[in-house]
Parts: structure tokens; sequence; C-alpha cells
């Protein structure tokens, strides 16, 4: 099958697009959100926006400079607060999703009531946790893992059990356990689905430790936020949001970065669709 | 008669319900190294009975017994290969090949200290089927027919004296099927394992089997059973021969009769 013959072929010269261009591919983004700034700086000096309602982006990073202190302080607390929350969320999904996943009577038995559960809004239970826990980082640890493990569940349990009927029967025929069918197929298979959902999970976490923050605790960006915007220092507070958008940002391509590296194959090799490539 | 694959009336029902009876007094005989090759109208449960010879699926009535066990669950040895080539995408086709080989008893445990030796005689069963050089390929990097090698490879590298073929070259065009069966014949000379082959071309039931078996509708058992007395290794053109060819259109005859029956 292998061919010795070597062919000679001209080089096609294809002329190339503007936005075909790899430094203009990665530059987009930069410049994209470069131009939302200035529009956005734009409006509020045209229509004379009081700061107070919405205050310039040029007001907001001043603010960020003159607070650097806390806001790296608070937002270290809010990061560790949610990384922590999401990776018991990882350990929990996964295992949750390779039982359900492996097993139609665990499904059939757990799967109604963890609708019902992931029903429940998030910030209704902070409260409850306040009472358990106490005011501080144990209620949004538990929020953020709360509100970010039922994606991971599903999507591991989706993966797991659209397995081929043949391919497990290829590998029972050949005496291989439960165990071995998942080790082998199962966890490889779910693994497109699992950074999915971690895309997903990821961007909540964070939604659920900074609720949790702004209602009860005396540390990180959801509590700055409060405290900023009760004081009428509204650049402060838009700081706290863009520093949130830029964490959740850097987390999202930490994932898009392992998943490429992990489920190559599911792409084909090329790069699939990820805000970081 | 004796043999290494014996099913005794066997049946197969999927539910209580009467009308998933897919298998009914269903008796044959397979001996030690006999190809044989399964026919009949489709939906006539030719694929349940792979499912009952490699205890897959329990049988609801009569026995199986391979090498003379009776069989009461999965057996553990059974190479397989299905009309999909099931590869697994994340894997080379020289790791699909060696998946067996991390399964079955006694290679798994002997794999780890062994590597070099069980590669190479993967690399070989490769490039018998014509796939040398693409090892380190993944499926999608490979055409349909070069996808099936590598499932017939991984069905064969543990060396399994039973051998399930379902369909196996069902989805391929005429060339590439005749590749193939050529292929699957010059395997079978080397190591002569027994082998089952469910298919619905008769040309193919007639190139590569010792033995053919027809089927009847379903609920399916077996109707007729033609022997196939030519020598090894067939060329091609034997198909086109008078004997063959006859032999061809009385095996249409019956299953176009179990149609007929059936309706």
């Amino acid at each position: 099958m292998a061919t010795t013959e070597t062919f000679e072929l001209p080089a096609v010269a294809r002329p190339k697009r503007l936005l075909d261009r790899k430094p203009v591919r990665r530059a987009l983004p930069w410049i994209v959100t470069l131009a939302m700034f200035l529009l956005w700086e734009g409006a509020v000096r045209l229509f004379a926006i009081p700061q107070f309602v919405l205050p310039a982006p040029s007001a907001i990073f001043a603010s960020l400079w003159e607070w650097h202190g806390p806001i790296l302080e608070n937002s270290w607390q809010t990061l560790m607060t949610t990384l922590v929350g999401f990776a018991i969320a990882i350990v929990f999904g996964l295992a949750g999703g390779v039982a359900l996943g492996s097993s139609a009577v665990l499904y059939e038995a757990f799967y109604p009531a963890l609708i019902g559960f992931n029903s429940i809004p998030k910030v209704a239970v902070i409260p409850i946790l306040v009472i358990w826990f106490g005011i501080g980082t144990v209620p949004a640890i538990i929020t953020a893992f709360l509100i970010s493990f039922f994606p991971i569940l599903v999507n591991v349990a989706t993966g797991i059990a659209t397995v081929e009927p043949e391919l497990r029967d290829v590998l029972r025929a050949l005496g291989a356990s439960k165990r071995q069918v998942i080790m082998k197929i199962g966890l490889p298979r779910a693994m497109p689905y699992f950074f999915a959902s971690l895309k997903i999970a990821m961007t909540v976490a964070f939604v659920g430790s900074i609720v949790a923050e702004t209602v009860a605790a005396n540390k990180g960006i959801g509590h700055l936020m409060l405290v900023a915007s009760s004081r009428f220092e509204m650049p402060l507070a838009f700081a706290g949001l863009i520093v949130t958008g830029i964490m959740g940002v850097g987390m999202y391509v930490i994932t898009a970065a392992l998943e490429r590296r992990m489920t190559g194959w599911a792409t084909r090799g090329g790069d699939g669709v990820t805000f970081a490539a | 008669m004796t043999g290494y694959v014996q099913l005794d009336r066997v049946a197969l029902r999927y539910t209580e319900d009467a009308s998933t009876l897919a298998l009914y007094q269903t008796s044959f005989t397979v001996g030690q190294g006999e190809f044989v090759a399964v026919v009949g109208p489709s939906g006539c449960g030719k694929s349940t009975l792979m499912k009952v010879v490699t205890g897959l699926w329990p049988a609801t009535a009569g026995q199986v017994k391979v090498n003379g066990n009776p069989v009461s669950g999965p057996l553990n040895f059974v190479g397989m290969a299905f009309q999909n080539p099931t590869l697994l995408p994340w894997r080379t086709a020289l790791d699909n090949v060696m998946l067996p080989l991390e399964i079955v008893k006694p290679h798994c445990d002997r794999l780890a200290r062994e590597r070099a030796a069980y590669e190479a005689k993967a690399r070989d069963l490769l490039t018998l089927v014509g796939l040398a050089g693409f090892e380190k390929r993944y499926p999608w990097e490979l055409s349909g027919g070069m996808q099936q090698r590598t499932q017939l490879c991984r069905a064969l590298v543990h060396e399994p004296s039973l051998l399930m073929l379902d369909e196996p070259f069902g989805a391929l065009d005429m060339f590439t099927r005749e590749e193939l069966w050529l292929a699957m014949q010059d395997l079978w000379l080397r190591r002569r394992p027994t082998v089952i082959l469910v298919t619905h071309d008769l040309r193919e039931a007639v190139f590569l089997a010792d033995r053919v078996l027809v089927m009847s509708a379903r609920p399916g058992r077996i109707i007729a059973e033609r022997e196939v007395n030519l020598p090894r290794p067939r060329a091609l053109a034997s198909t086109y021969e008078p004997e063959m060819v006859a032999l061809v259109h009385d095996l249409r005859e019956h299953i176009s009769g179990a149609r007929a029956k059936a309706a």
C-alpha cells in the first residue's frame, strides 16, 4: 500500500485574505475588546453620562490602579474560593457521571432528584448555608460547587452512556470487566463532553462564589463590589466586574488548552471552537 | 457429532413477549478450525446468533457449547468484527490493534514486559493486510477499507481460537470488499481459527467458507447446509466457475423461499 514513488508538484500560491492571516486572527480578540472600551468611553463623554450611573472606562481603570491593593487581595480570595468549589465539583461530577452513565438503574433512580435539585436557584440556598457555616469562605465554596457540578455530571454521564453497543461487545467478548470497559472506552469517549462541560462549569462557578460573597461574606470581589456601590464608588464596582471577567477568561483559556492536549482526536487534530485559538 | 461450537435446539427471546423471539430450535455444529458462513434473509436473527455463541446474551432455551464447555456468560477470548469499524478514535491504528492484548489473559499480564514483541506482532498483522506505514495514523485518517482492515487485525491479534464476523465487509464497495476477502483468507490460512461469518453476500460466503448455513426468516433456524469443496487458497475468479455459480443460485433459492414463507 505504501507508495515509494515521489511526485513533483508546483507550489500552489493562494492569495490570503487579511482575516486569514494568523497574526491578524490572534490580535482580533484584543482589537474587539479595545474597540468596545473606546466606544463606551466615547458614548459616556458624548452624552455626558454621570459617573454614578455609568463610569467611563478611563475612570474604571484609574480606580483599578488606585485600589489595586484591595482589588488584588479580594480577587485572590474569589479565585481561590471558586477554584476550590470547582475542584470539588469536578471530583463529584466525574464520579457521579461515571456512576450514572454506566448504570441504567442508578440513572433512573437519581436523575429526577438531580433535576429537582438543579432547578433550585442557588441564591436561595445561601442563607441556609450561612446558618450552617456562618458568614465567610465556606458558603461561597459550597455555592460555587453546587452551581457547577451538575453540568459536569450530566455531560460525563452522557458520554459514557452513549458508548456504541458493538464496541462494548468487542471488549466484553474478550472478557473485559465493567471497570475495564469504562476505563478503556467510556472515560476517553466522555472526555470531549467533560471538557465542554468544564467551560460552562468554570464560568458558573464564578457566578456562584461571587453571588455568595455579595450575600454573605466579608472578603472577595462580590463583597468589594457591594461595599463600593453602597458608597456610590461606581468606578470601583465596575473595576470588580472587569477583574472578574479577566479571571473568567483566564480560566477558560487554561481549560481550552488542556482540552486541546487531551481531546485533539475529537476535533481531528484541528483547533475546534475555542477562544484561545 | 462433536465440534468446537455446538448449538443444540437454541431459542432466544429478547423479552417475555413472543414477538421478540429471534431464534427457535437452532442447531448446528462448527468443527475446530472450520470456516462457516451463515446467510439468510435480513432480520432473521443472524446477529443474534453472534451474541448467543459468544455468551453476550444467554440462550432462552437449548444449549450452547464452545470447546466442550457450556456457555453461561460472556466468553473471554473471542475476536469480533462488525460492519462498522468500531475503532477507538483517540488511538492510532497500531494502538487500536493492541487493544485486545490489554484485556485478554495471559497477554495483559505480559504486555508491560514484552511490549516490543507484542508491538512487532501487531505490526506484522497490519503489514499482512497492506497497512504498513499507516501504524501511527488515526482512524479518521484512514479510508473505510483501511479501517475495516484494522478492525480485522484487532480481532486477530490475540490469536483467538474463535472468530465471529458480523458482516464486516458489508459497508464496503465491491473492489475493496474482494480485496478484503483475499486478506481474510490469508489471515485465516495462517492460523486456522474457527470462524463464523454472518453475511448476506452469497458470493462472499461461497468464496470464504468451508460450509454455508442458510437461516430461515425470523425466528431463525438452520434450514439448509452446503459444503464448498474448493481447494485453498482460492482465487477470486473461482467464484465465477459454473460449480460455484450454481451453488450461489441454489443458496439464493433457499433464501427467497424463506422470505416468501415469512411474507
